[in-house]
């Protein structure tokens, strides 16, 4: 077994337990551990990368019981990919809330994030779908707490309808795990498909509620109309570096779908007939349209970036919805992009609120200290999230045209991508000439921003840029990674001992 | 016992829906833990209903099913926990803000004065 995969779940926890009992007062130290374990997190995940890009699957068995019984961490090309992408950001966050000092606003930061990393971690690296619903708890309730770091009464209104949110999300998680259990008794998500594609056509009833509940629980998170009412307030209430990392949040939502919905409920299961694909496609299509809509018509900085990460994951599930080895290649292209962009804007849009001492309405005022660096950030980002070239958004929303190009329908996912980019473009354009242009000659009452948090946004922009560059090999690997994904009985071989692997009725 | 059971799901997850639509905190937190209680009777239920069995396999009984046991206690844990943040998230709020609405105030989407801290 290779035992390194275990440790992003269990570094965190013990630093964390770590800062709240001898760093608590001690802003430095809790600092120091946190951005110490970060790094050798980004090192770890980037050496489990490395031993993933081959296509070996590894299977970590928790205190070696054997598959299917006991409960497994696996690790492939996929899980690898969002493991390394989490603890980037994580790092680019982490230097950005020492360097504005978010995190001297409230307690418990650090301690905070490093649960929430280890949630993150678990719910990409976990083979069984039970334990995705604790790993889910487990950053819910890191972000619960993140969410309302610093308080303020509108910060705390929006934590608890976000919390209720997600309590919602959990218990139908629930109700559709008993359904699952009791229909096919197994939760190992290896078990689980093999176990699914042999069903009957005719045994389909219970089993398709489960997948369509256990769909509506991932929509939740992954912000898909009409399940996204919690989005805009969240990320627009919570604290610029908590927003940032909750880009990867709602991506791990579509890595849900993803995994659940190609792995075990695929579109060839008979059983499932392909239900899935012909709701989540027009949710998608439907949710990059309010996402863009929302561009245009948001009147803070804060909705404008949430609405642009709504926007995002819109065209992340069109790409999803298409099942298609090819559409999915796009998909987790566009999920890199989408991550470091919106991360990039949220932070943006922060350093913008400090250069207008806390002023987030899109009304004109005073010059910022650095208007034309952060106006050059804005505009990286503005280009990000909208997809225009020369950026790899372009080149993602490229991707997912070409993959929609030969599907039924394809003539509206194309028109809701280009005229959703093309008011993205008007929305971002709106804003920043207000923002950076329309400025008044008053004396600026803002505080300029720290070199440590712009050296952490330009890190995200120099990723950007490499993603950018290096789209050549980055969408072979993302081809193979598809390809991973879409072969059932190559993952469930490599996850379940040959005893436990069923035969294919004749 | 089968349609005692079902129906007292049934009628928790009622209650629950019904008391999670209300407009104040403190009926909407009610209400997601009668959803809990019927989703841990729920999952309960996963493993098939059998009585007087213990969970332990040998020859001569046919076993109670052990694992929902675990997945209950989990959720049963993981519910209590996250009812305990939603209340304190809560009582911050209808402090903070001097009413215990769920909804945001009359003037949301309307841009702030200041800003955040």
């Amino acid at each position: 077994m290779n035992h390194w995969m275990i440790l992003p779940l269990v570094v965190p926890p013990v630093v964390a337990a770590i800062i709240m009992l001898a760093a608590r007062h001690l802003l430095s130290l809790a600092r120091i551990l946190s951005v110490g374990t970060v790094v050798l997190m980004v090192a770890l995940s980037a050496g489990l990368f490395w031993f993933a890009a081959d296509g070996t699957v590894s299977v970590y068995r928790m205190s070696n019981w054997p598959v299917p019984f006991g409960i497994v961490l696996v690790l492939d090309r996929l899980s690898a990919l969002m493991l390394l992408l989490t603890m980037i950001l994580s790092l680019a966050i982490v230097l950005y809330a020492i360097g504005s000092d978010w995190d001297a606003k409230g307690k418990h930061f650090h301690a905070l994030l490093m649960f929430q990393i280890m949630g993150i971690a678990g719910a990409f690296l976990t083979g069984d779908i039970f334990n995705l619903f604790v790993f889910f708890e487990v950053l819910l309730i890191a972000s619960y707490g993140m969410m309302v770091h610093g308080g303020g009464e509108r910060r705390l209104r929006a934590g608890v309808q976000y919390v209720t949110y997600n309590l919602l999300g959990s218990t139908l998680f629930l109700f559709a795990l008993g359904t699952i259990y009791a229909v096919t008794g197994t939760l190992n998500m290896a078990d689980l498909a093999q176990k699914v594609a042999l069903m009957a056509p005719e045994d389909s009833a219970l089993i398709r509620v489960a997948a369509v509940l256990l769909l509506l629980v991932f929509a939740v998170k992954a912000s898909i109309v009409p399940l996204h009412f919690w989005l805009p307030a969240t990320y627009a209430e919570a604290p610029a570096p908590v927003a940032a990392l909750f880009a990867i949040m709602t991506k791990v939502g579509a890595y849900a779908i993803l995994r659940v919905y190609v792995f075990i409920f695929g579109p060839d299961v008979a059983v499932m007939g392909g239900i899935v694909g012909q709701w989540l496609l027009p949710a998608a299509l439907i949710t990059l349209a309010i996402g863009m809509v929302g561009v245009l018509g948001a009147r803070s900085l804060g909705h404008l970036a949430a609405y642009a990460a709504i926007g995002s994951m819109g065209t992340l599930l069109i790409a999803v919805a298409l099942f298609t080895p090819a559409g999915t290649a796009a998909a987790l292209y566009y999920m890199v992009h989408s991550t470091l962009a919106g991360a990039v804007l949220f932070l943006v849009a922060d350093m913008i609120r400090q250069g207008r001492a806390g002023e987030d309405r899109l009304i004109p005022g005073p010059a910022l200290a650095q208007n034309g660096l952060i106006a050059t950030l804005f505009l990286v980002a503005a280009i990000g999230m909208a997809g225009l070239p020369p950026l790899s958004g372009f080149l993602g929303k490229l991707l997912v045209l070409d993959a929609a190009r030969t599907v039924d329908g394809a003539a509206w996912v194309w028109g809701a991508v280009l005229v959703g980019s093309l008011v993205a473009v008007v929305g971002f354009a709106r804003g920043g000439s207000v923002l950076f242009w329309n400025t008044t000659d008053a004396p600026s009452q803002g505080e300029p921003v720290s070199s440590l948090a712009l050296t952490a946004t330009f890190g995200l922009v120099g990723l950007l840029v490499m993603l950018t560059v290096f789209a050549g090999p980055a969408t072979a690997f993302l081809d193979a990674t598809a390809a991973q994904l879409f072969d059932r009985a190559g993952m469930v071989a490599a996850t379940l001992p040959p005893e436990a692997i069923l035969e294919a009725a004749p | 016992m089968e349609a005692l059971y079902s129906s007292a799901i049934g009628i928790l997850t009622a209650a629950g829906i019904y008391l999670v639509l209300r407009r104040r905190t403190f009926p909407v937190i009610l209400g997601l833990t009668f959803l809990t209680y019927a989703v841990n009777l729920f999952l309960f239920a996963s493993g098939r209903l059998v009585r007087n069995m213990p969970p332990l396999l040998d020859e001569t009984t046919t076993p109670t099913d052990p694992l929902p046991q675990a997945l209950v206690l989990t959720a049963i844990v993981i519910s209590f926990g996250m009812t305990a943040v939603i209340v304190m998230l809560a009582l911050g709020s209808w402090l903070s803000g001097k009413d215990d609405r769920i909804d945001q105030p009359a003037d949301d989407g309307q841009p702030r004065e200041g800003g955040q801290s």
